[in-house]
């Protein structure tokens, strides 16, 4: 197996892990301990977890509160341990939820169907082109920079055997917002997609419209991305788009090194049958009463095959659940006030520093570090239990001296001021 | 129901009709009583070069989806817009009101080796 992977060793299997984290012995357990004592062991190495941390890291994954109500609902037995629900006789409860689910994020991205959910956001952006391509017949995705980058990188992974082609478009560099004339100007007439993303992955928010104007002139798809779900709280919908990616982390998904999470794909009804994924119904059982199914499943891997609309077959329940439970308890009220919330957070926090870019953003900016690498600040902040934000320059040489920051409505005062005298050490009082 | 005389026949169950310099193109009566209850179906768009035996579209039913293979070559100029709407013509009216595109012809020989209607009656008879 080592040689079908092109690998020597067994090693080389976790040469991604960084050296730090790799165990190089046996774990220091004496032989012959009791129950009592192995379960003590691991209980106090836990404790050496990073908690009470304060955290102004986004970029894709946010620190938001998950109310307990969450943990309850996707505990119980019925939610936790049920199977795909092909059979509708015995799964109208797991029906029933994704089809709340689904009715949900049309509400929040105002289009007309939404899918059972994805695997995560990076993974919608590809799907979504895939779909852009089946219904123009063409192969080119036009993807904007401020798309997140590990998100491109995904669309690039997907693209690198298939028969996608991608190529970006520049930001404005003073706005942060799309650069129009770029987009413009590489625009052709075998694009399929023009991929966006806002707020964007400097926070921005993005003039969706004029993007909108631009690819259906030529006869592409727009498709919008979203990784902060909580923006919709207080933003537009994104109704000029064709197609709606995104990310659904921020309705009480633990971050949790990373997934699982839940994404989303949502559409207007013409484009419904070259949507990918899962999709329930709502149909009459035989007694006539309102019942669920799985439904348009003749599209599906399962069924088609090699011919099927796309590879996903399955979709993320009971993650998708955790976020259709937050949306139920915060309702549309419930969700404005959250997004007001980090909406003046962000903006407090902001104020005190200075913005790299002017375009309007939600909860998230790039403040410059005025000389001092982002990394350093990032150091002399974990020491106060302070998690910094993302330092730029792996994905974007030119701001290499810039870090994204992110407020959310978990951010206290006090630790956006200490983020302040980090960023600004003149001020700092001794 | 009868297969019309002055159709061509595939034994993927499509049909076609000569009409001047262009073929039009359906499936068979066999095939949609073998899929059952049509709800959508996948049509080429105008201008599309299509050939003989490879895929034009497909047909999907509460059953399955089928792919629709072209019984002869050439490009499309028309499609029957009205199937994106009703797409149960299909089952009612499989040889007349819900033809699928219409090619004009590149290889009008393609249809000597097409099946007669009486080929094709025997060869579902034979199927089924």
């Amino acid at each position: 197996m080592l040689a079908a992977c092109g690998l020597e060793s067994a090693e080389g299997l976790f040469a991604h892990l960084p050296e730090g984290v790799r165990l190089k012995e046996p774990l220091a357990l004496a032989p012959g301990i009791s129950e009592y004592e192995i379960v003590d062991y691991f209980r106090s190495c836990a404790s050496e977890n990073a908690n009470g941390y304060a955290s102004f890291l986004g970029a894709g994954v946010y620190a938001h509160y998950r109310p307990v109500m969450v943990d309850t609902v996707i505990s119980r037995g019925e939610f936790l341990t049920s199977y795909t629900p092909y059979q509708a006789e015995i799964s109208q409860g797991t029906l029933t939820t994704i089809f709340e689910f689904q009715t949900m994020i049309c509400q929040l991205t105002g289009m007309d169907v939404a899918n059972a959910s994805m695997y995560d956001g990076s993974t919608s952006v590809p799907e979504a082109a895939l779909m852009a391509s089946r219904i123009t017949g063409r192969n080119r995705i036009l993807a904007a920079r401020t798309v997140h980058p590990e998100y491109r990188e995904v669309l690039r992974t997907y693209a690198r055997y298939g028969r996608l082609s991608i190529e970006e478009f520049e930001y404005a560099p003073d706005s942060g917002t799309l650069n129009l004339e770029d987009l413009e100007a590489k625009m052709d007439d075998q694009t399929a997609a023009v991929i966006i993303q806002s707020p964007n992955f400097f926070g921005i928010v993005e003039d969706a419209k004029a993007a909108a104007a631009i690819a259906h002139e030529r006869g592409a798809l727009l498709v919008v991305v979203f990784t902060e779900a909580v923006s919709l709280g207080i933003l537009q919908p994104p109704t000029d788009a064709d197609i709606v990616a995104g990310e659904l982390q921020s309705f009480a998904i633990a971050p949790s090194y990373g997934g699982p999470y839940a994404g989303i794909i949502a559409t207007k009804e013409r484009f419904i049958r070259q949507m990918p994924g899962r999709l329930v119904g709502e149909t009459l059982d035989s007694r006539g009463a309102r019942a669920f199914c799985l439904t348009l499943a003749t599209r599906e891997q399962h069924i088609r095959r090699e011919k099927a609309t796309s590879n996903i077959c399955t979709n993320q329940a009971l993650i998708a659940l955790m976020a259709t439970v937050f949306m139920s308890i915060y309702g549309k009220q419930g969700l404005r006030e959250l997004a007001e919330q980090n909406l003046a957070k962000a903006h407090y926090l902001a104020n005190k520093l200075k913005r790299r870019f002017t375009g309007p953003f939600f909860n998230e900016f790039v403040a410059p570090a005025g000389g001092i690498p982002p990394d350093t600040i990032n150091r002399s902040l974990l020491k106060k239990k302070i998690i910094g934000g993302l330092p730029l320059a792996r994905w974007y040489p030119e701001l290499k001296e810039c870090a994204l920051l992110c407020a959310t409505e978990m951010s206290k005062r006090e630790h956006m001021d200490e983020v302040v005298n980090a960023f600004l050490p003149a001020s700092q009082t001794t | 129901m009868t297969y019309p005389e002055n159709f061509r026949y595939t034994k993927e169950h499509e049909w076609v009709r000569v009409e001047g310099d262009l073929g039009v193109i359906g499936i068979t009566n066999h095939a949609q009583q073998e899929l059952g209850d049509i709800v959508y179906v996948d049509l080429p768009k105008p201008g599309t070069v299509v050939e003989q035996g490879k895929s034009l579209g497909s047909v999907e039913s509460v059953k399955a989806v089928s792919d629709i293979y072209s019984p002869v070559s050439g490009e499309v100029v028309e499609v029957n817009e009205s199937l994106g709407q009703s797409p149960e013509q299909l089952n009612q009216d499989p040889h007349g009101t819900a033809w699928l595109v219409k090619i004009r012809l590149s290889a009008p020989d393609q249809l000597k080796g097409l099946l007669s209607a009486a080929d094709y009656q025997a060869y579902v008879g034979a199927e089924s």
